[in-house]
């Protein structure tokens, strides 16, 4: 029930005809990656049909990239943003509820599982037969919903005070672990079902972390909205950085110079480098073989010093602003850039080859937490954990925006899907994230790193994609007539992967999940916001 | 072994030699902010409209900035039409009293040790419960490589252990959400007495980004009393290090005298040092 051909705007030309798209066969208006459009053109559909396009999205090779509420108007709408890897397109469609609940759709699309929840904790919208309806995050409802009938267990009884899935009979036991760990990380409740060593059932219980983003960034003082980014996940401080200015550019139709781009393209990929030299230290860490645990640990260390030379902070706080970037390079810099960066990667390549060559290390790798390509797609995987099981996902690839539009970096793809194939498509990514670097702070475009942003256009929505060490992250902005924002969702990769893990842990040793928990490698800020 | 001993030459030797020698910090580091009153005119309330977290206040001209709240995200030095707000390399920031970490003017290192009972009891072995409750996972991240060959916190004694009853303190990151307020008092309560907490970031410290959200307390000390600050957002690792090292009195040269001095004061009263 679309009208015809919504207008669409893009960011570099707000009153482009060419920039005019079809309505889709599923009744959802396509859009690119960081590109905005007006709000009236998101079409409205009836809820069978919203569902029907959901659900079988699969089936046309499209994900759900982000499925929420917003309270628009006084009225809570569904939206939801389908990514279609293979076409580079977005569709946006939404719908209105009725009566404060929704036929489930997570029995026949599971990757929508979590969102579902999620719509049912923050607005009190129940999916009627969830097969799992729990809290995600442990918080009230919000919008009309707010302090009325709980239809959830309530948060009175403390956090992670709920029933978990239980597996009964002869020398089945229960282990429990979280939310305080053993390691220097962040607090997440583990609910292990096993039967000796064998774990039969994983239950994942987050949200210890939850601070209220997502509510404070419509609250807040705009001041505040670039520190709420930069904090979403601190190891990603450039990633969700990236995706909000990005966002905030299409929305405020305002130019980035090809050199603020170039920038933040390098600290993306140094951001990458630095979490995935740790993440091989860690897991080397996590089958005992210490000595490339060692020196990854250090090198970690130099990457992040390498974005500390560029912005004085090692996770790029301050970096990327809204109009460009807040530092600059004079080529005095990018050549000691690349000097060090050359002696780092020459000691990453001698530790992290170690792992390859040595056969117990790869003999604890290989095989371990295994998840088929097929369970990958139905669970909505994104990131690096996808495409160790063969699914070629990348945003730098099939939605490239910013200077990823300009120059590509290979997509790094592997099959067996488990400890090995994520460590080893991480270890690829290390290779060619170096590459890019290396070869962009040689070459980087003239012109001014920063330039002024306009104020917010009324009315318009924007999906803002980039693809974050551990996989995809993705903004949807919408704003008011007043050009606020009226909804702001974020979706960490961790949000789609979580499942993942708690998946590939069935039948694996109890003892494997440190080293299959460090392959996937999640936030639990960035899920809990 | 043959290639993991190849591979060892290559990798070379790492520590640091902190405190002994001051680290190697980016020249862009964004530090302890020094503050010039003298440069503002009574109507200019610039660098306090922009400040993300309300860290700086003005008062008639006179302006102080809290490091407690503080993001060192520089937008002050931004707006400020005369220079009054600028920030230095000074890495060394922890302090024992909140007070402490409020700047009006220079900055002097305002790190204190322990009292003495305490610091006999833990100065030569300190070991630590890390409790992350509601940050970004920066800080979590920073403390962390105080583990690395680089930073080499053992060599001091000091370790970060897996149960809060093997440790002698605990080492707390994040706002404290009210969905983690419950396990951080459990954690505490089961560290035996006597205890020490330390507060690292600006979040731990007085809720960071996320002050007045109503789902945080706005920091430790709203629920336990803080014998360490470490401000930050994150804080530098040598930040940290030299927070825990000025609590233990391992600098040498600070307030209250070193090991060594103390050692010579008895026996060696000719020999003074630094």
């Amino acid at each position: 029930m679309t009208s015809g051909q919504p207008p669409l705007v893009s960011a570099a030309d707000p009153k482009s005809e060419s920039a005019r798209v079809q309505g889709t066969d599923v009744g959802f208006a396509q859009l690119r990656n960081a590109q905005s459009m007006a709000t009236d053109s998101i079409p409205i559909l009836a809820f069978p049909a919203f569902r029907s396009a959901i659900v079988n999205a699969p089936r046309q090779h499209r994900r759900i990239a982000a499925l929420f509420g917003a309270s628009v108007a006084n009225q809570v709408k569904l939206f939801c943003v389908l990514a279609g890897d293979a076409e580079g397109l977005l569709y946006v469609g939404s719908t209105v509820v009725d009566g404060g609940t929704f036929a489930s759709m997570t029995n026949d699309c599971p990757q929508v599982s979590l969102f579902e929840r999620e719509i049912a904790e923050e607005w009190g919208i129940v999916p009627e037969g969830h097969p799992w309806l729990k809290p995600v995050r442990f918080v009230r409802a919000r919008g009309a919903n707010a302090g009325g009938e709980r239809k959830l267990p309530d948060n009175q009884s403390g956090i992670g005070a709920m029933e978990f899935y239980r597996v009964e009979g002869e020398e089945v036991h229960e282990v429990a672990v979280g939310p305080v760990h053993a390691g220097v990380i962040e607090p997440g409740h583990f609910r292990f079902q096993c039967h000796g060593e064998q774990v039969l059932h994983l239950e994942i219980s987050l949200g210890y972390q939850h601070r209220g983003v997502e509510r404070a960034l419509l609250a807040s003082p705009a001041k505040r909205v670039l520190p709420y980014m930069e904090t979403v996940a601190g190891d990603t401080t450039i990633g969700h950085a990236s995706a909000y200015c990005q966002a905030t550019e299409a929305l405020a139709a305002s130019r980035v110079s090809g050199r603020a781009h170039a920038l933040r393209a390098i600290a993306l990929e140094l951001e990458r480098l630095a979490n995935h030299v740790g993440g091989l230290g860690a897991l080397a860490n996590d089958v005992g073989y210490l000595p490339t645990a060692a020196f990854c640990g250090r090198l970690r260390g130099d990457f992040l010093n390498l974005t500390a030379a560029l912005c004085g902070s090692r996770f790029g706080r301050g970096l990327v602003r809204p109009g460009g970037v807040g530092f600059d390079l004079d080529a005095e810099q990018c050549k000691s850039l690349v000097l060090r960066l050359d002696t780092a990667q020459s000691d990453v390549k001698n530790a992290v080859n170690l792992l390859w060559e040595t056969s117990s290390v790869q003999a604890r790798f290989e095989g371990t937490g295994a998840l088929s390509q097929q369970l990958a797609e139905d669970l909505g995987l994104v990131g690096v954990a996808a495409r160790a099981c063969g699914l070629e996902r990348d945003v730098r690839h099939d939605f490239p925006s910013g200077f990823f539009r300009l120059t590509q970096i290979p997509m790094s793809v592997a099959q067996t899907g488990d400890v090995f194939a994520r460590a080893y498509v991480r270890w690829l990514e290390i290779q060619r994230s170096y590459a890019f670097i290396r070869e962009q702070l040689q070459r980087l475009p003239s012109g001014a790193s920063l330039s002024a942003c306009n104020a917010l256009q009324p009315n318009r929505l924007c999906v803002s994609l980039i693809e974050g060490w551990r996989g995809e992250i993705c903004h949807v902005a919408m704003t008011d007539s007043d050009g606020r924002f009226v909804s702001y969702k974020i979706v960490d990769p961790s949000f789609h992967n979580w499942t993942g893990l708690a998946i590939a842990l069935r039948n694996q040793e109890i003892s494997d999940f440190p080293l299959c928990n460090k392959s996937f490698d999640l936030s639990y800020c960035g899920h809990d916001l | 072994m043959i290639k993991e001993i190849l591979a060892r030459i290559q990798q070379g030797h790492r520590t640091s030699h902190y405190p002994r020698e001051a680290p190697n910090l980016p020249d862009r580091f964004r530090g302890a902010p020094v503050l010039d009153s003298t440069r503002c005119s009574d109507t200019c309330h610039e660098c306090v409209e922009v400040c993300p977290t309300d860290a700086l206040r003005v008062d008639g001209t006179r302006i102080a900035l809290d490091m407690g709240r503080c993001l060192f995200c520089t937008e002050c030095t931004r707006v400020c039409p005369t220079g009054a707000v600028a920030f230095t390399k000074e890495y060394r920031l922890g302090a024992r009293h909140r007070e402490d970490l409020v700047v009006t003017q220079g900055f002097e290192p305002r790190r204190k040790a322990l009292d003495e009972k305490t610091r006999k009891l833990f100065g030569r072995s300190l070991k630590l419960r890390q409790v992350s409750a509601g940050g970004c996972n920066a800080c979590e991240a920073d403390v962390n490589v105080l583990g690395t060959l680089v930073f080499d916190l053992g060599r001091f004694g000091i370790q970060m252990v897996a149960s809060p009853r093997h440790a002698d303190g605990i080492l707390v990151t994040g706002p404290v959400t009210e969905n983690m307020s419950l396990a951080l008092r459990k954690t505490y309560d089961a560290v035996p007495s006597p205890k020490i907490v330390i507060a690292v970031g600006a979040c731990a410290i007085s809720g960071g980004p996320y002050i007045d959200h109503s789902q945080v307390k706005n920091g430790v000390d709203s629920m336990l009393p803080v014998d360490l600050y470490v401000p930050g957002c994150p804080p530098h690792p040598f930040t940290i290090l030299d927070g825990l090292l000025g609590l233990l009195d391992r600098l040498g040269g600070s307030s209250a005298p070193s090991r060594q001095a103390r050692v010579d004061a008895v026996f060696n009263p000719s020999r003074t040092r630094p």
